[in-house]
C-alpha cells in the first residue's frame, strides 16, 4: 500500500451566517496524495489554508467538495462523506494527529495523556504507560511532571506532550500541525530523528513546519497549498 | 467495538397538544459511544431524553433496544413492568438535581445496595462491599456510608447518585445536564470522574447538556437542537470546531472565554 491517502478536487470554504452569510472560500481543486515511508510537507504562507487542508483529512473540519480516500480496516473509505462512527474508527487505527496545541482535561496526568490513544486501541494500560515514559524521556520531559496534568505547563512542554502522545502509537498515517513551533533546537532535533523513525517504520506522515531547518530535514516533497487558493476574497 | 448499535430510533415525536416537544429524531447509538444532546432551554433536548429512557411515551415514532440477550426491543411496546425492570438494571438515569434520583432519608450504603437488591443480590456482606468499593470510585469517603445523602454537599450528592447508577453495571445511562447547578471546581472534578468512568465501563451515554464544554469533554457524537428538531449532529470536535448550521454559529460563538 504506497499511497495510503488520495485526495482528489476537496474545497471548503466557511460560511460565516451570523455576519449576513458571508462565504469565505479557503482551498478548491485540492489534489494529491502521500506515499508510505516518506514525509510530504504542505507550503505556502499562513492563511493560505494549510491547516484546514490537515483538519479536513482528520475529520476535524467538514468537507465541502472532492473526495479523501483513504486505506482504511482492509477496504477504502471516503472520508469527506463518512459517518462520525467510521471517522473515529479511522482515528483510532489509521491516522493519527498532533495537533498545534494540547486539549487538556482536568486531573489526567501528562503520562496517561500520552498513553491514552494506545490504551483506546486496546493495549494494556501499564504497557501504555511503560511506551509513554520511553517516549517523554526521549523528548527530554523532566520526569517530575509526568504526573502532573499538562495544564500548567508551558507551551514548549505542552507541546512535547502532545507531540509523544501523537507519536506513541503506529498508525499509518501520521497529521502534524507545526510540532515544533515551541521548541528548542535540542528537542526539535529529536523531533526529526522521531519523524525519520516513522518514515523507516513505513509511516505516511504529512506535515506544516514553519521552521525552514526542520523542513529541510524532514521534508520529501513539498506541495505548494497557494496553489490550491479558492479566488481568495478581501477580509 | 460490535457492529450492531444498541439504540436505534427512528422518526420519533412528542407534541404537547399543537406544540411540539421533539419532532422527528432519528440516530443510532453504539456500545460505548457518548451522545450529547445540547441546545437552550426549551429545544426539546430533556422531552427527547424523557422519551428515549421510557419516562414520557412519544407521540409517533419507534425506538428499538438491544437487550443483553442480543433480542431488539421495542421499547414503546413493552409493558410498563417490564421497562421498569430495563431502568432498574440495564440503564441509568442521572438527574440534575440529585435528590430526584436518591433517597435522602436512607443511608449512602443502602442507595447504592437498593439497585443491587432490585437485580436480586441478597447478600448483605456482599452488597455492603460493594458499596464501599463503589463510594471508594466516586470518591465518598467509606466513613460516610452510613450517612444520608442530606448531610451531603451538592456535589457530593451527584457522585452518590452516579454511583447508585453505575453499580449494576449498565449499558447505557442517561444524564440530564450532570454537571448543572455544580461549581466549576466541583463540575471539572465530576467530569473527570465520568469521562473515566465511561472509558473504564466502555459504557453508551446520551448526555443532555447546554454546556458545550462538557459536551466536548464527555462525548464524540453531538446532536444540536432547536425549537424540537436537530438543525446539526455529527462529531463532537467538528461540530464545534466547524459549525455549520446558523445556530451553532451562534452557540459556538456565544461562548465566553475566560
Amino acid at each position: 500500500m504506497a499511497t495510503p491517502l488520495v485526495v482528489s478536487d476537496v474545497a471548503k470554504s466557511f460560511t460565516m451566517h451570523l455576519r449576513d452569510g458571508i462565504r469565505l472560500p479557503v482551498v478548491a481543486g485540492v489534489s494529491f496524495s502521500i506515499r508510505a515511508g516518506e514525509c510530504t510537507v504542505l507550503g505556502g504562507p499562513s492563511g493560505a489554508g494549510k491547516s484546514s487542508i490537515l483538519k479536513m483529512l482528520y475529520g476535524n473540519y467538514a468537507v465541502d467538495e472532492g473526495q479523501i480516500i483513504v486505506h482504511h480496516d482492509g477496504g477504502l473509505i471516503d472520508l469527506a462523506t463518512a459517518s462520525p462512527r467510521t471517522v473515529l474508527g479511522v482515528r483510532r487505527q489509521t491516522i493519527g494527529y498532533v495537533s498545534q496545541f494540547l486539549r487538556t482535561v482536568p486531573r489526567v496526568t501528562a503520562l496517561d495523556v500520552v498513553a491514552e490513544p494506545l490504551v483506546e486501541r486496546g493495549e494494556d494500560r501499564e504497557a501504555a504507560r511503560l511506551k509513554a515514559r520511553t517516549l517523554l524521556a526521549q523528548l527530554n520531559l523532566p520526569e517530575k511532571l509526568w504526573s502532573l496534568p499538562p495544564a500548567t505547563f508551558s507551551g514548549g512542554e505542552q507541546q512535547r506532550v502532545n507531540i509523544a502522545r501523537g507519536f506513541i502509537t503506529d498508525h499509518p498515517i501520521l497529521l502534524l500541525d507545526e510540532p515544533t513551533a515551541s521548541l528548542d533546537a535540542r528537542n526539535r532535533e529529536v523531533v526529526i530523528d522521531l519523524i525519520a523513525a516513522k518514515k523507516a517504520a513505513g509511516v505516511a506522515l504529512l506535515g506544516i513546519f514553519h521552521d525552514h531547518d526542520v523542513r529541510e530535514a524532514v521534508a520529501d516533497r513539498v506541495i505548494d497549498v497557494t496553489a490550491f487558493a479558492a479566488g481568495k476574497i478581501a477580509a | 467495538m460490535t457492529d450492531e448499535p444498541l439504540l436505534r430510533v427512528s422518526a420519533l415525536s412528542k407534541f404537547y397538544g399543537s406544540r411540539v416537544g421533539c419532532e422527528n429524531i432519528t440516530f443510532d447509538l453504539w456500545p460505548g459511544e457518548v451522545l450529547a444532546i445540547v441546545g437552550e432551554s426549551g429545544s426539546g433536548k430533556t422531552t427527547l431524553l424523557n422519551c428515549l429512557s421510557t419516562r414520557l411515551l412519544p407521540s409517533s415514532g419507534t425506538a428499538s433496544y438491544r437487550m443483553r440477550d442480543g433480542q431488539w426491543r421495542e421499547l414503546y411496546r413493552m409493558s410498563e413492568a417490564e421497562r421498569r425492570f430495563l431502568m432498574r438494571t440495564d440503564w441509568g438515569f442521572v438527574h440534575q438535581n440529585p435528590a430526584d434520583g436518591l433517597r435522602m432519608t436512607v443511608s449512602a450504603g443502602a442507595n447504592v445496595g437498593e439497585r443491587l437488591m432490585a437485580v436480586g443480590d441478597r447478600h448483605y456482606g456482599n452488597i455492603r462491599a460493594t458499596a464501599v468499593d463503589w463510594l471508594s470510585r466516586v470518591e465518598i469517603d467509606e466513613d460516610r456510608i452510613d450517612d444520608e445523602p442530606r448531610s451531603f454537599s451538592g456535589g457530593m450528592r451527584q457522585r452518590l447518585q452516579i454511583a447508585r447508577n453505575l453499580v449494576t453495571g449498565p449499558r447505557l445511562v442517561f444524564m440530564d445536564e450532570p454537571t448543572g447547578g455544580l461549581d466549576v471546581s466541583v463540575q471539572a472534578r465530576l467530569l473527570d470522574l465520568l469521562r473515566g468512568l465511561v472509558t473504564d465501563l466502555g459504557l453508551a451515554a446520551i448526555v443532555v447538556t447546554h454546556d458545550l464544554a462538557v459536551a466536548r469533554l464527555l462525548s464524540q457524537r453531538m446532536m444540536v437542537m432547536k425549537d424540537g428538531h436537530v438543525v446539526e449532529s455529527g462529531l463532537t470536535d467538528r461540530v464545534l470546531d466547524d459549525p455549520r448550521a446558523p445556530y451553532t454559529q451562534l452557540l459556538v460563538s456565544s461562548i465566553l472565554q475566560v
